[in-house]
Protein backbone atom coordinates (compact mmCIF):
# COMPACT_ATOMS: atom_id res chain seq x y z
CA UNK A 1 0.00 0.00 0.00
CA UNK A 2 1.13 3.72 -1.30
CA UNK A 3 1.36 6.48 1.38
CA UNK A 4 -1.83 8.56 1.03
CA UNK A 5 0.28 11.59 0.97
CA UNK A 6 3.01 11.40 -1.03
CA UNK A 7 1.43 8.17 -2.74
CA UNK A 8 5.30 7.63 -3.63
CA UNK A 9 6.52 5.20 -0.51
CA UNK A 10 5.01 2.05 1.42
CA UNK A 11 2.68 3.12 3.76
CA UNK A 12 3.96 2.29 7.34
CA UNK A 13 1.51 4.06 9.67
CA UNK A 14 -1.90 3.08 9.35
CA UNK A 15 -3.67 5.76 11.26
CA UNK A 16 -8.00 5.35 12.19
CA UNK A 17 -9.08 8.80 14.32
CA UNK A 18 -12.85 9.47 15.34
CA UNK A 19 -13.81 13.10 15.05
CA UNK A 20 -17.08 13.67 15.73
CA UNK A 21 -18.66 10.76 15.28
CA UNK A 22 -16.98 10.14 12.02
CA UNK A 23 -14.32 7.63 11.48
CA UNK A 24 -11.20 8.05 8.96
CA UNK A 25 -8.44 6.19 8.15
CA UNK A 26 -5.05 7.43 6.63
CA UNK A 27 -1.75 5.31 5.92
CA UNK A 28 1.41 6.47 5.71
CA UNK A 29 4.84 6.46 4.84
CA UNK A 30 7.05 7.57 8.16
CA UNK A 31 8.18 11.04 6.31
CA UNK A 32 4.58 12.02 5.86
CA UNK A 33 3.54 10.76 9.20
CA UNK A 34 6.17 13.15 11.07
CA UNK A 35 5.38 16.20 8.59
CA UNK A 36 1.72 15.82 9.93
CA UNK A 37 3.49 15.54 13.17
CA UNK A 38 3.23 11.94 13.90
CA UNK A 39 5.09 10.16 16.01
CA UNK A 40 7.72 8.20 13.35
CA UNK A 41 8.55 6.08 16.21
CA UNK A 42 9.41 2.36 13.81
CA UNK A 43 5.91 0.25 13.76
CA UNK A 44 8.00 -2.75 13.99
CA UNK A 45 9.12 -1.38 17.22
CA UNK A 46 6.18 -0.94 18.05
CA UNK A 47 4.28 -4.84 17.16
CA UNK A 48 7.30 -6.20 19.42
CA UNK A 49 5.74 -4.34 22.73
CA UNK A 50 3.94 -7.04 24.79
CA UNK A 51 -0.12 -6.04 24.39
CA UNK A 52 -0.32 -5.36 28.09
CA UNK A 53 2.06 -2.29 27.55
CA UNK A 54 0.70 -1.26 24.87
CA UNK A 55 -2.58 -1.04 26.77
CA UNK A 56 -0.54 0.90 29.45
CA UNK A 57 0.74 3.22 27.36
CA UNK A 58 -2.52 4.10 25.21
CA UNK A 59 -4.02 4.72 28.99
CA UNK A 60 -1.20 7.51 29.46
CA UNK A 61 -1.28 9.41 26.29
CA UNK A 62 -5.31 9.50 26.55
CA UNK A 63 -7.01 12.15 24.37
CA UNK A 64 -3.87 12.21 22.00
CA UNK A 65 -3.67 10.16 18.23
CA UNK A 66 -1.79 6.63 19.22
CA UNK A 67 1.06 6.48 16.78
CA UNK A 68 0.64 2.46 16.30
CA UNK A 69 -2.05 1.53 13.91
CA UNK A 70 -4.96 0.01 15.57
CA UNK A 71 -4.60 -3.76 16.13
CA UNK A 72 -8.20 -4.99 14.92
CA UNK A 73 -9.71 -7.62 17.47
CA UNK A 74 -8.78 -10.85 17.77
CA UNK A 75 -11.04 -13.74 16.47
CA UNK A 76 -13.61 -13.89 19.39
CA UNK A 77 -13.26 -17.73 18.61
CA UNK A 78 -9.90 -18.87 18.00
CA UNK A 79 -8.20 -15.66 19.14
CA UNK A 80 -6.15 -15.22 15.04
CA UNK A 81 -4.95 -12.03 15.19
CA UNK A 82 -4.11 -9.99 11.82
CA UNK A 83 -0.75 -10.66 12.79
CA UNK A 84 -0.74 -14.34 13.11
CA UNK A 85 -2.22 -14.72 9.91
CA UNK A 86 0.67 -12.22 8.18
CA UNK A 87 2.92 -14.95 9.61
CA UNK A 88 1.37 -18.05 8.67
CA UNK A 89 -0.61 -17.16 5.98
CA UNK A 90 -3.44 -19.35 7.60
CA UNK A 91 -6.67 -18.20 8.92
CA UNK A 92 -7.58 -20.26 12.58
CA UNK A 93 -10.94 -21.45 12.21
CA UNK A 94 -14.55 -20.66 10.14
CA UNK A 95 -15.52 -18.03 12.04
CA UNK A 96 -12.06 -15.97 11.05
CA UNK A 97 -13.92 -15.34 7.55
CA UNK A 98 -16.63 -13.56 9.65
CA UNK A 99 -14.38 -11.48 11.30
CA UNK A 100 -11.75 -10.80 9.20
CA UNK A 101 -14.48 -10.59 6.08
CA UNK A 102 -13.50 -6.63 5.12
CA UNK A 103 -10.06 -7.38 5.42
CA UNK A 104 -10.53 -11.15 3.28
CA UNK A 105 -12.44 -9.94 0.34
CA UNK A 106 -9.63 -7.71 -0.82
CA UNK A 107 -7.12 -10.32 -0.49
CA UNK A 108 -9.64 -12.93 -2.01
CA UNK A 109 -10.07 -10.93 -5.02
CA UNK A 110 -6.31 -10.51 -5.56
CA UNK A 111 -5.78 -14.49 -4.92
CA UNK A 112 -8.65 -15.40 -6.89
CA UNK A 113 -10.01 -12.44 -9.41
CA UNK A 114 -12.80 -12.85 -7.11
CA UNK A 115 -14.65 -12.99 -3.99
CA UNK A 116 -17.82 -14.52 -4.57
CA UNK A 117 -18.03 -18.53 -4.82
CA UNK A 118 -19.42 -19.99 -7.67
CA UNK A 119 -19.09 -23.65 -7.05
CA UNK A 120 -21.55 -26.30 -5.34
CA UNK A 121 -23.30 -25.11 -2.70
CA UNK A 122 -23.88 -26.57 0.79
CA UNK A 123 -27.26 -26.53 2.52
CA UNK A 124 -26.48 -28.60 5.53
CA UNK A 125 -30.34 -29.47 6.87
CA UNK A 126 -29.32 -27.74 10.14
CA UNK A 127 -26.83 -25.39 9.61
CA UNK A 128 -27.52 -22.90 11.76
CA UNK A 129 -28.19 -24.90 14.99
CA UNK A 130 -25.41 -27.65 14.45
CA UNK A 131 -23.21 -24.28 13.84
CA UNK A 132 -23.83 -23.16 17.18
CA UNK A 133 -24.07 -26.45 18.31
CA UNK A 134 -21.11 -26.65 17.64
CA UNK A 135 -19.74 -23.47 18.55
CA UNK A 136 -21.22 -24.12 21.89
CA UNK A 137 -19.35 -27.10 22.98
CA UNK A 138 -16.44 -25.87 21.29
CA UNK A 139 -16.46 -22.93 23.58
CA UNK A 140 -17.26 -25.25 26.46
CA UNK A 141 -14.20 -26.78 25.94
CA UNK A 142 -12.11 -24.11 25.89
CA UNK A 143 -13.79 -22.57 29.10
CA UNK A 144 -12.43 -26.09 31.11
CA UNK A 145 -8.90 -25.28 29.73
CA UNK A 146 -9.13 -21.71 30.88
CA UNK A 147 -10.30 -22.76 34.30
CA UNK A 148 -7.56 -25.28 34.52
CA UNK A 149 -5.15 -22.75 33.70
CA UNK A 150 -6.79 -19.89 35.84
CA UNK A 151 -7.03 -17.73 33.65
CA UNK A 152 -10.25 -16.39 34.93
CA UNK A 153 -10.90 -13.24 32.52
CA UNK A 154 -10.94 -15.92 29.53
CA UNK A 155 -13.11 -17.51 31.35
CA UNK A 156 -15.68 -15.01 32.86
CA UNK A 157 -15.86 -13.91 28.88
CA UNK A 158 -16.45 -17.77 27.29
CA UNK A 159 -19.00 -18.17 30.33
CA UNK A 160 -21.14 -15.10 29.17
CA UNK A 161 -20.97 -15.94 25.20
CA UNK A 162 -21.95 -19.81 26.09
CA UNK A 163 -24.90 -18.17 27.99
CA UNK A 164 -25.48 -15.71 24.98
CA UNK A 165 -25.43 -18.54 22.26
CA UNK A 166 -27.78 -20.87 24.45
CA UNK A 167 -30.30 -18.39 25.14
CA UNK A 168 -30.74 -17.71 21.27
CA UNK A 169 -32.22 -21.27 21.34
CA UNK B 1 -16.26 -52.20 8.81
CA UNK B 2 -13.10 -50.47 8.55
CA UNK B 3 -10.12 -52.25 8.78
CA UNK B 4 -6.67 -50.64 10.07
CA UNK B 5 -4.01 -53.82 9.28
CA UNK B 6 -0.74 -52.83 7.13
CA UNK B 7 -0.74 -50.65 4.05
CA UNK B 8 0.29 -54.00 1.75
CA UNK B 9 -0.44 -53.31 -2.03
CA UNK B 10 -3.31 -50.31 -1.57
CA UNK B 11 -3.13 -47.51 -3.50
CA UNK B 12 -1.63 -48.59 -6.39
CA UNK B 13 -4.34 -48.67 -8.67
CA UNK B 14 -3.42 -45.71 -10.53
CA UNK B 15 0.11 -47.39 -11.82
CA UNK B 16 -2.33 -49.51 -14.32
CA UNK B 17 -3.16 -46.44 -16.35
CA UNK B 18 -5.62 -44.65 -17.98
CA UNK B 19 -6.50 -42.08 -21.37
CA UNK B 20 -3.08 -40.84 -22.58
CA UNK B 21 -1.13 -43.15 -20.29
CA UNK B 22 2.27 -43.02 -21.94
CA UNK B 23 2.34 -38.94 -21.38
CA UNK B 24 0.25 -38.62 -18.38
CA UNK B 25 1.08 -40.75 -15.16
CA UNK B 26 -2.18 -39.79 -13.28
CA UNK B 27 -4.89 -37.22 -12.59
CA UNK B 28 -6.00 -36.09 -9.22
CA UNK B 29 -8.81 -34.03 -7.76
CA UNK B 30 -9.11 -32.77 -4.08
CA UNK B 31 -11.03 -30.74 -2.49
CA UNK B 32 -10.87 -29.35 1.19
CA UNK B 33 -13.21 -29.40 3.77
CA UNK B 34 -13.49 -28.55 7.62
CA UNK B 35 -15.75 -29.40 10.45
CA UNK B 36 -18.42 -26.35 11.74
CA UNK B 37 -17.32 -25.58 15.31
CA UNK B 38 -13.97 -26.56 15.25
CA UNK B 39 -10.76 -24.51 14.86
CA UNK B 40 -8.65 -25.74 12.03
CA UNK B 41 -6.00 -28.17 12.99
CA UNK B 42 -3.13 -25.77 12.89
CA UNK B 43 -4.64 -23.68 15.62
CA UNK B 44 -6.59 -26.58 17.50
CA UNK B 45 -4.97 -28.35 20.30
CA UNK B 46 -4.29 -32.44 20.60
CA UNK B 47 -8.10 -32.97 22.33
CA UNK B 48 -9.53 -31.09 19.50
CA UNK B 49 -8.27 -32.52 16.68
CA UNK B 50 -9.18 -35.96 18.35
CA UNK B 51 -12.51 -35.23 18.57
CA UNK B 52 -12.57 -34.33 14.96
CA UNK B 53 -11.00 -37.80 14.03
CA UNK B 54 -13.53 -39.48 16.13
CA UNK B 55 -16.14 -37.17 14.46
CA UNK B 56 -14.75 -38.38 10.82
CA UNK B 57 -13.89 -42.26 11.97
CA UNK B 58 -18.22 -42.11 13.08
CA UNK B 59 -18.93 -40.67 9.56
CA UNK B 60 -16.72 -43.08 7.44
CA UNK B 61 -18.02 -45.67 8.83
CA UNK B 62 -21.41 -44.83 8.31
CA UNK B 63 -19.89 -43.81 4.56
CA UNK B 64 -21.19 -46.52 1.44
CA UNK B 65 -18.23 -45.47 -0.15
CA UNK B 66 -15.32 -45.93 2.91
CA UNK B 67 -17.51 -48.45 5.25
CA UNK B 68 -15.60 -50.98 3.96
CA UNK B 69 -12.37 -49.13 3.53
CA UNK B 70 -9.58 -48.87 5.42
CA UNK B 71 -8.42 -45.87 8.43
CA UNK B 72 -5.29 -45.91 9.52
CA UNK B 73 -4.36 -43.31 12.12
CA UNK B 74 -0.65 -42.05 11.38
CA UNK B 75 0.13 -42.65 14.31
CA UNK B 76 -0.49 -46.25 14.28
CA UNK B 77 1.37 -46.94 10.88
CA UNK B 78 5.33 -47.92 10.95
CA UNK B 79 7.47 -45.30 9.51
CA UNK B 80 7.97 -47.39 6.25
CA UNK B 81 4.19 -47.60 5.80
CA UNK B 82 3.74 -44.11 6.21
CA UNK B 83 6.71 -43.44 3.56
CA UNK B 84 4.44 -46.39 1.08
CA UNK B 85 1.88 -44.25 1.31
CA UNK B 86 3.80 -40.92 -0.02
CA UNK B 87 5.36 -42.24 -2.36
CA UNK B 88 2.43 -44.00 -3.95
CA UNK B 89 1.25 -39.81 -3.92
CA UNK B 90 -1.31 -40.99 -1.54
CA UNK B 91 -1.01 -38.98 1.36
CA UNK B 92 1.36 -35.26 2.00
CA UNK B 93 4.66 -35.22 3.92
CA UNK B 94 2.48 -32.75 5.63
CA UNK B 95 0.10 -34.84 7.11
CA UNK B 96 2.68 -36.94 8.75
CA UNK B 97 4.56 -34.09 10.12
CA UNK B 98 1.95 -32.38 11.43
CA UNK B 99 2.13 -33.06 14.64
CA UNK B 100 4.56 -36.10 14.26
CA UNK B 101 1.35 -37.65 12.67
CA UNK B 102 -0.76 -37.18 15.92
CA UNK B 103 -4.34 -37.24 16.00
CA UNK B 104 -4.21 -37.16 11.78
CA UNK B 105 -5.71 -40.12 9.86
CA UNK B 106 -5.74 -41.71 6.14
CA UNK B 107 -9.03 -43.34 5.12
CA UNK B 108 -8.94 -45.10 1.91
CA UNK B 109 -11.93 -46.69 0.07
CA UNK B 110 -12.06 -50.45 -0.68
CA UNK B 111 -13.81 -50.55 -4.04
CA UNK B 112 -12.09 -47.49 -5.95
CA UNK B 113 -9.36 -44.88 -6.00
CA UNK B 114 -10.67 -42.28 -3.46
CA UNK B 115 -9.72 -41.23 0.21
CA UNK B 116 -9.28 -38.66 3.12
CA UNK B 117 -6.77 -37.56 4.87
CA UNK B 118 -7.77 -36.35 7.99
CA UNK B 119 -5.81 -33.28 9.60
CA UNK B 120 -3.67 -32.08 7.44
CA UNK B 121 -3.77 -28.51 6.74
CA UNK B 122 -8.12 -28.45 6.98
CA UNK B 123 -9.89 -31.28 8.60
CA UNK B 124 -10.25 -33.19 5.72
CA UNK B 125 -8.53 -33.54 2.01
CA UNK B 126 -11.21 -35.35 0.45
CA UNK B 127 -9.50 -36.99 -2.96
CA UNK B 128 -8.97 -39.28 -5.94
CA UNK B 129 -6.12 -40.45 -8.06
CA UNK B 130 -6.28 -42.42 -10.84
CA UNK B 131 -3.86 -43.42 -13.85
CA UNK B 132 -3.62 -41.29 -17.06
CA UNK B 133 -5.76 -38.16 -17.96
CA UNK B 134 -9.36 -39.15 -16.63
CA UNK B 135 -9.81 -35.74 -14.61
CA UNK B 136 -13.60 -36.54 -14.75
CA UNK B 137 -13.23 -39.95 -13.55
CA UNK B 138 -11.46 -38.26 -10.32
CA UNK B 139 -14.32 -35.57 -9.58
CA UNK B 140 -16.75 -37.83 -10.23
CA UNK B 141 -15.41 -40.01 -6.98
CA UNK B 142 -14.57 -36.91 -5.14
CA UNK B 143 -17.84 -35.16 -6.09
CA UNK B 144 -19.64 -38.10 -4.64
CA UNK B 145 -17.90 -38.59 -1.74
CA UNK B 146 -18.29 -35.32 -0.88
CA UNK B 147 -21.91 -35.42 -0.98
CA UNK B 148 -21.78 -38.20 1.36
CA UNK B 149 -19.58 -36.89 3.77
CA UNK B 150 -21.53 -33.40 3.96
CA UNK B 151 -24.52 -35.04 4.63
CA UNK B 152 -22.83 -37.40 7.62
CA UNK B 153 -20.56 -34.21 9.53
CA UNK B 154 -21.75 -30.11 9.19
CA UNK B 155 -19.20 -28.29 7.36
CA UNK B 156 -17.52 -24.92 7.58
CA UNK B 157 -19.62 -22.97 4.61
CA UNK B 158 -20.07 -19.06 3.91
CA UNK B 159 -22.78 -18.16 1.66
CA UNK B 160 -20.24 -15.80 0.08
CA UNK B 161 -16.60 -17.51 0.47
CA UNK B 162 -18.11 -21.06 0.05
CA UNK B 163 -16.62 -23.65 1.94
CA UNK B 164 -13.73 -22.59 4.62
CA UNK B 165 -10.21 -23.30 4.76
CA UNK B 166 -7.28 -22.68 7.02
CA UNK B 167 -5.16 -20.74 3.87
CA UNK B 168 -7.43 -18.55 1.86
CA UNK B 169 -5.67 -19.51 -1.59
CA UNK B 170 -8.01 -23.12 -1.16
CA UNK B 171 -11.43 -21.43 -0.09
CA UNK B 172 -14.55 -21.46 -2.20
CA UNK B 173 -14.79 -24.71 -4.03
CA UNK B 174 -11.91 -25.91 -2.25
CA UNK B 175 -10.89 -27.71 -5.30
CA UNK B 176 -7.05 -28.57 -6.66
CA UNK B 177 -7.33 -30.96 -9.89
CA UNK B 178 -3.61 -31.95 -10.95
CA UNK B 179 -2.13 -33.72 -13.96
CA UNK B 180 1.62 -35.35 -13.96
CA UNK B 181 2.42 -35.11 -17.02
CA UNK B 182 5.52 -36.49 -19.22
CA UNK B 183 7.19 -33.88 -21.49
CA UNK B 184 10.90 -34.51 -22.28
CA UNK B 185 9.92 -33.50 -26.32
CA UNK B 186 9.53 -29.68 -24.93
CA UNK B 187 12.50 -30.51 -22.57
CA UNK B 188 14.95 -31.34 -25.63
CA UNK B 189 13.67 -29.10 -27.88
CA UNK B 190 13.67 -26.10 -25.16
CA UNK B 191 10.14 -25.09 -26.05
CA UNK B 192 9.64 -25.93 -21.94
CA UNK B 193 9.87 -22.08 -21.02
CA UNK B 194 7.75 -20.72 -23.27
CA UNK B 195 4.71 -23.67 -22.53
CA UNK B 196 5.37 -23.22 -18.54
CA UNK B 197 4.89 -19.71 -19.05
CA UNK B 198 1.70 -20.04 -21.19
CA UNK B 199 0.56 -22.52 -18.43
CA UNK B 200 1.32 -19.42 -15.64
CA UNK B 201 -0.73 -17.03 -17.94
CA UNK B 202 -3.64 -19.30 -17.92
CA UNK B 203 -4.11 -18.93 -14.16
CA UNK B 204 -2.67 -22.71 -13.78
CA UNK B 205 0.45 -23.71 -11.52
CA UNK B 206 3.74 -25.94 -12.41
CA UNK B 207 5.60 -28.07 -9.83
CA UNK B 208 7.78 -31.33 -9.46
CA UNK B 209 6.85 -34.98 -9.03
CA UNK B 210 5.77 -34.75 -5.38
CA UNK B 211 3.54 -31.51 -5.55
CA UNK B 212 4.29 -28.36 -3.74
CA UNK B 213 8.00 -27.27 -3.30
CA UNK B 214 9.37 -30.41 -4.97
CA UNK B 215 11.78 -30.37 -7.68
CA UNK B 216 11.41 -31.68 -11.19
CA UNK B 217 12.24 -34.70 -11.81
CA UNK B 218 12.78 -37.28 -15.10
CA UNK B 219 10.49 -34.64 -17.18
CA UNK B 220 7.39 -34.82 -15.05
CA UNK B 221 5.39 -31.91 -14.55
CA UNK B 222 2.63 -31.80 -12.26
CA UNK B 223 0.24 -29.09 -13.39
CA UNK B 224 -2.96 -27.47 -11.52
CA UNK B 225 -5.52 -25.16 -11.12
CA UNK B 226 -4.27 -22.13 -9.00
CA UNK B 227 -7.63 -20.50 -8.02
CA UNK B 228 -10.28 -22.04 -6.32
CA UNK B 229 -13.12 -19.02 -5.60
CA UNK B 230 -15.13 -17.30 -8.46
CA UNK B 231 -15.34 -20.36 -10.41
CA UNK B 232 -17.12 -23.65 -10.55
CA UNK B 233 -15.61 -26.73 -10.14
CA UNK B 234 -16.19 -28.16 -13.67
CA UNK B 235 -15.23 -24.97 -15.13
CA UNK B 236 -12.15 -25.70 -13.44
CA UNK B 237 -11.55 -29.22 -14.27
CA UNK B 238 -12.28 -28.44 -17.49
CA UNK B 239 -9.92 -25.20 -18.08
CA UNK B 240 -7.49 -27.77 -17.04
CA UNK B 241 -8.18 -30.52 -18.89
CA UNK B 242 -8.28 -28.76 -21.98
CA UNK B 243 -4.76 -26.88 -21.28
CA UNK B 244 -2.78 -30.51 -20.65
CA UNK B 245 -4.69 -31.54 -23.94
CA UNK B 246 -2.60 -28.40 -25.73
CA UNK B 247 0.40 -28.99 -23.75
CA UNK B 248 0.05 -32.93 -25.30
CA UNK B 249 -0.35 -31.74 -28.74
CA UNK B 250 2.70 -29.53 -28.18
CA UNK B 251 4.95 -32.29 -26.38
CA UNK B 252 3.45 -34.33 -29.63
CA UNK B 253 4.61 -32.05 -32.38
CA UNK B 254 8.09 -31.91 -30.12
CA UNK B 255 8.52 -35.36 -30.46
CA UNK B 256 7.23 -35.59 -34.33
CA UNK B 257 10.35 -32.74 -34.93
CA UNK B 258 12.51 -34.28 -33.07
CA UNK B 259 12.03 -37.70 -34.70
CA UNK B 260 12.45 -36.14 -38.24
CA UNK B 261 15.43 -33.74 -37.59
CA UNK B 262 17.59 -36.00 -35.10
CA UNK B 263 16.22 -39.46 -35.04
CA UNK B 264 20.16 -40.93 -34.24
CA UNK B 265 20.40 -38.43 -31.66
CA UNK B 266 17.26 -39.35 -30.07
CA UNK B 267 17.53 -43.26 -30.45
CA UNK B 268 20.93 -43.38 -29.04
CA UNK B 269 19.52 -41.32 -26.27
CA UNK B 270 16.80 -43.99 -25.67
CA UNK B 271 18.55 -47.21 -26.31
CA UNK B 272 21.74 -45.70 -23.84
CA UNK B 273 18.77 -44.84 -21.16
CA UNK B 274 17.51 -48.69 -21.34
CA UNK B 275 20.96 -49.95 -21.65
CA UNK B 276 22.11 -48.63 -18.40
CA UNK B 277 18.70 -48.98 -16.62
CA UNK B 278 18.67 -53.02 -18.00
CA UNK B 279 22.64 -53.58 -17.12
CA UNK B 280 23.58 -51.53 -14.27
CA UNK B 281 24.44 -52.53 -10.91
CA UNK B 282 24.03 -49.21 -8.36
CA UNK B 283 21.02 -46.57 -9.81
CA UNK B 284 20.44 -44.01 -7.43
CA UNK B 285 17.10 -42.59 -7.30
CA UNK B 286 17.48 -38.99 -9.51
CA UNK B 287 19.47 -41.03 -12.18
CA UNK B 288 16.27 -43.97 -12.19
CA UNK B 289 13.73 -41.20 -12.79
CA UNK B 290 15.99 -39.50 -15.40
CA UNK B 291 16.38 -42.48 -17.20
CA UNK B 292 13.41 -44.09 -17.15
CA UNK B 293 12.22 -40.39 -18.66
CA UNK B 294 13.89 -41.49 -21.43
CA UNK B 295 12.58 -45.13 -21.97
CA UNK B 296 9.12 -43.64 -21.63
CA UNK B 297 10.30 -41.45 -24.24
CA UNK B 298 11.17 -45.05 -26.87
CA UNK B 299 7.94 -46.69 -25.37
CA UNK B 300 5.60 -43.75 -26.49
CA UNK B 301 7.37 -43.62 -29.82
CA UNK B 302 7.86 -47.01 -30.31
CA UNK B 303 11.28 -47.37 -30.65
CA UNK B 304 11.33 -49.72 -27.74
CA UNK B 305 9.29 -52.68 -28.12
CA UNK B 306 9.24 -53.35 -23.88
CA UNK B 307 8.63 -52.37 -21.45
CA UNK B 308 5.16 -51.48 -21.00
CA UNK B 309 3.98 -48.52 -19.72
CA UNK B 310 2.35 -49.80 -16.48
CA UNK B 311 5.83 -51.46 -16.16
CA UNK B 312 7.37 -48.07 -16.19
CA UNK B 313 4.74 -46.76 -13.56
CA UNK B 314 5.40 -49.68 -11.46
CA UNK B 315 9.54 -49.06 -11.30
CA UNK B 316 8.92 -45.01 -11.10
CA UNK B 317 6.61 -46.20 -7.89
CA UNK B 318 8.58 -49.39 -6.21
CA UNK B 319 12.05 -48.05 -7.38
CA UNK B 320 11.50 -45.51 -4.28
CA UNK B 321 13.79 -46.04 -0.67
CA UNK B 322 10.57 -47.17 1.26
CA UNK B 323 9.24 -49.64 -1.34
CA UNK B 324 12.57 -51.09 -1.58
CA UNK B 325 13.12 -51.26 2.04
CA UNK B 326 9.54 -53.21 2.15
CA UNK B 327 11.06 -55.54 -0.16
CA UNK B 328 13.99 -55.85 1.51
CA UNK B 329 12.89 -56.40 4.52
CA UNK B 330 14.74 -54.01 6.84
CA UNK B 331 16.45 -50.68 6.41
CA UNK B 332 18.76 -49.73 3.94
CA UNK B 333 22.09 -47.82 3.98
CA UNK B 334 21.87 -45.14 0.64
CA UNK B 335 24.40 -46.93 -1.43
CA UNK B 336 22.68 -50.81 -0.35
CA UNK B 337 18.86 -48.94 -1.72
CA UNK B 338 20.88 -48.14 -4.75
CA UNK B 339 22.21 -51.68 -5.45
CA UNK B 340 18.82 -53.02 -4.75
CA UNK B 341 17.06 -50.44 -6.59
CA UNK B 342 19.27 -51.78 -9.90
CA UNK B 343 18.51 -55.43 -9.29
CA UNK B 344 14.98 -54.61 -9.13
CA UNK B 345 15.14 -52.31 -12.65
CA UNK B 346 16.85 -55.01 -14.48
CA UNK B 347 14.31 -57.68 -13.11
CA UNK B 348 11.70 -55.86 -14.11
CA UNK B 349 12.99 -55.27 -17.38
CA UNK B 350 14.30 -58.80 -17.99
CA UNK B 351 10.55 -59.94 -17.41
CA UNK B 352 8.67 -57.70 -20.04
CA UNK B 353 11.07 -58.43 -22.60
CA UNK B 354 10.52 -61.83 -22.04
CA UNK B 355 6.65 -61.48 -21.96
CA UNK B 356 7.75 -59.17 -25.69
CA UNK B 357 8.34 -62.56 -27.03
CA UNK B 358 12.34 -61.16 -28.30
CA UNK B 359 14.93 -58.92 -27.52
CA UNK B 360 13.15 -55.40 -27.18
CA UNK B 361 14.27 -55.38 -31.11
CA UNK B 362 14.94 -51.89 -32.66
CA UNK B 363 11.12 -51.18 -33.85
CA UNK B 364 11.67 -48.02 -35.50
CA UNK B 365 10.96 -49.28 -38.77
CA UNK B 366 8.50 -52.21 -38.29
CA UNK B 367 7.29 -51.55 -35.27
CA UNK B 368 4.60 -48.57 -35.88
CA UNK B 369 1.72 -50.93 -36.81
CA UNK B 370 1.62 -52.81 -33.30
CA UNK B 371 -0.40 -51.24 -31.38
CA UNK B 372 -0.98 -52.24 -27.76
CA UNK B 373 1.33 -53.65 -25.14
CA UNK B 374 2.66 -57.01 -26.11
CA UNK B 375 0.57 -59.75 -25.07
CA UNK B 376 1.74 -61.89 -21.62
CA UNK B 377 3.46 -65.61 -22.42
Amino acid sequence: MLCDDCNEKQAEIHLTSIESEEMTSAHLCVSCAAARGLSAESPSGAEQVPPLVDFLAQLGSAGQPAPAPAPSEPCPFCGTTTSDFRKTGRLGCSQCYVHFESQLRGLLRRIHGSSQHAGKLYLSDASDISDRLGQISAMRRRLKRAIETEDFESAADLRDRIHELETQE
Amino acid sequence: MMRAGPVGERGLDWIRGGEEAEIVLSSRVRVARNLQGFCFPGRSSDEERADVLERVRAAASRSTKLADGHFWDVADLDSVDRDLLVERHQISRDLVNSAGGSQSAFVMSESDSCGIMVNEEDHLRLQALVGGLELYSAWRQVDQLDEEVGSLLPLAYHHQFGFLTACPTNVGTGLRASVLIHIPGLVLTKEITKVLEGISQVGLNYRGLYGEGSEVVGNFFQVSNQTTLGKGEEDLIDHLGRVAGKVIDYERSARARLLSEAPAVLEDKVWRAYGILRTARSLALEEMMNLLSGVRLGVSLKLLKSPRVETLNEILVRGQSAHLEREAGGSLSEQEADVCRAAFVRDKLATDEQDAGSEPADGFNDAKADDGPPSGG
